[in-house]
């Protein structure tokens, strides 16, 4: 496998050789900060693309295909339009909260992007806390959404905010546990320990049956977090306009489309991280042959090929299943999906303890 | 320097909110304004290295805290809403009252955080050094205060339920 980080020392070594630690530093931060933007704006791009296409597919449609070939430049016209669309300023408002939300929603989706692995090596900082932190600051974007329904002083508005606080709030729960259930597998909380550890199978094959129950309860708690799909109810256009952000208008709302793809990428690199090996290649402890065969394939490829995959599954649910009422929506939650996540977690420390792990 | 740099910053961050949280009249920029001075505190754990500090910092008071206060506030005041301008009179106790916290605190930090920084090596610990000294009943190990400190919780539940069944 080729280590990316022998590429980002060398460029550290050779700052270093010319420049004092200051200005290293510096420029590291600064090169690092626009790397991962453009990368978060480019992803989301692409996911537009793959968005509008696979629901075409799903609707019996073509789906984008005027501009360029198969339509591919069709999500980069639809940036510019967004980029160059005026913004509606509202009368009656709090004007300071209302700009703020916005960007309280983006960065909380940029802060938990920043330390997601994305290859052997690449990753721009990798904490011994790594799952903890993913969840602390994933849990930042529900103020921001609670500032946007309350600064637009619109009642739509406002239920849509509720509505969606209630919602992560109590998903935040499950997403939290089923990573707690594999952590207990792993035995360490940092991202690339946990990468290194599934070398031999993923921790979905180590862990079997509890593995697999944590698993499918992550992928629907962070399909809920992200707000679509059959859990889309604080953006129901069909009772409430477009919910917390039926005031934004541009390039404002342009940051909450951004994160709400942004955050489905997230959600779909934690499972691929924790679950499927991050960017780990599908290796069979003993069977060297093959896992050199699988090493051939880039580990970026892997990564985003799991990260794809799982999006396309998320996608497939959104298409497919029609919207939960709220009571439905805290019932799956508080009384299906917790006990169950609660009763695999305590079978999961068993099975680690007796060993009955691969 | 980029340390010292990255420290100012903060610093003067957390200041600035810090008064502003108190000085504005509306409640919830006031929420929003404690939000930033704790995600901002949450940044000085990490740049001393507690990374464990920071992002219980982050989930528990700006995750789980401040939503709670959001909550309530969406709860029970309108947009548009405004506290009064506090008098002078009220104003001087209140002073007095910082005034003297900031005295005592400010003591207590100079005289024995000093002496305890310099006597205890500072090493990043584990996470599995945490748990372990959370979760054991051995000597320099906290089970009983953590789940003493949980009789708490449930008391202040307990105490919330009993203000809410009475309206």
């Amino acid at each position: 496998m080729f280590d990316f980080s022998i590429v980002t020392t060398w460029v550290d070594q050779f700052l270093r050789t010319y420049l004092p630690e200051f200005w290293v530093l510096a420029i590291e931060f600064v090169v690092v900060g626009v790397v991962m933007l453009a990368l978060y704006a480019v992803i989301a791009l692409v996911l537009i693309y793959f968005e509008r296409k696979i629901c075409a597919f799903f609707q019996c449609r073509l789906g984008p295909n005027r501009v360029g070939p198969y339509g591919i430049f069709q999500s980069i016209a639809d940036m510019l339009k967004m980029l160059i669309k005026e913004i509606i300023p509202i009368n009656h408002t709090d004007k300071l909260l209302f700009y703020l939300a916005p960007f309280f929603v983006v960065v909380a989706s940029f802060l938990t992007f920043g330390a997601i692995p994305f290859g052997n090596g690449l990753q721009a900082f990798d904490f011994n806390i790594g799952v903890f932190y993913l969840l602390a600051v994933s849990s930042l974007g529900v103020i921001g959404i609670l500032m946007a329904g309350w600064a637009s002083n619109n009642k739509y508005s406002m239920i849509g905010a509720m509505r969606s606080g209630a919602q992560l709030v109590s998903y935040e729960l499950s997403a939290g546990l089923s990573l707690l259930t594999m952590v207990v597998l792993s035995g360490d909380l940092q991202l690339s320990t946990i990468i290194e550890k599934q070398s031999d199978t993923w921790f979905i094959f180590q862990g079997h049956l509890p593995a697999v129950v944590a698993f499918v309860i992550y992928l629907i708690a962070g399909h809920a977090e992200t707000n679509r799909g059959p859990f889309d109810l604080p953006e129901a256009e069909s009772e409430l306009t477009a919910g917390y952000h039926t005031e934004y208008s541009g390039l404002q709302f342009g940051m909450f489309y951004l994160a709400e793809y942004l955050n489905m990428f997230i959600i779909a690199s934690i499972a691929t991280t924790v679950f499927l090996g991050g960017w780990m290649p599908f290796h069979i402890g003993g069977l060297d042959g093959f896992n050199q065969v699988m090493d051939y394939i880039p580990s970026v490829v892997w990564f985003f090929g799991k990260a794809f995959a799982l999006m396309f599954l998320s996608l497939w649910v959104r298409w497919t299943f029609p919207r939960l009422r709220i009571d439905q929506l805290l019932h799956l939650e508080w009384k299906y999906l917790l006990p169950i996540n609660m009763v695999n977690l305590l079978i999961m420390v068993g099975i680690v303890l007796l060993g009955w792990y691969f | 320097m980029a340390e010292q740099i990255i420290f100012y910053v903060l610093a003067i961050l957390i200041v600035a909110f810090s008064i502003l949280s108190v000085t504005s009249r509306r409640i919830l920029r006031s929420a929003t304004y404690l939000l930033f001075v704790l995600i901002a505190t949450a940044g000085l754990y990490l740049l001393m290295g507690y990374q464990f500090l920071a992002a219980v910092q982050i989930s528990v008071y700006a995750g789980g805290i401040m939503v709670l206060y959001i909550f309530s506030i969406l709860l029970t005041s309108h947009a548009g809403d405004k506290a009064k301008p506090v008098s002078w009179k009220r104003l001087l106790p209140a002073g007095a009252a910082a005034a003297v916290g900031l005295a005592v605190c400010g003591h207590i930090i100079y005289h024995n955080v000093n002496k305890v920084m310099s006597l205890v090596p500072f090493q990043e610990p584990t996470m599995q050094d945490i748990g372990r000294t959370m979760m054991g009943t051995d000597k320099y190990q906290y089970l009983l205060p953590f789940e003493a400190i949980s009789v708490l919780l449930l008391a202040s539940i307990v105490g919330a339920i009993m203000i809410a069944r009475k309206r």
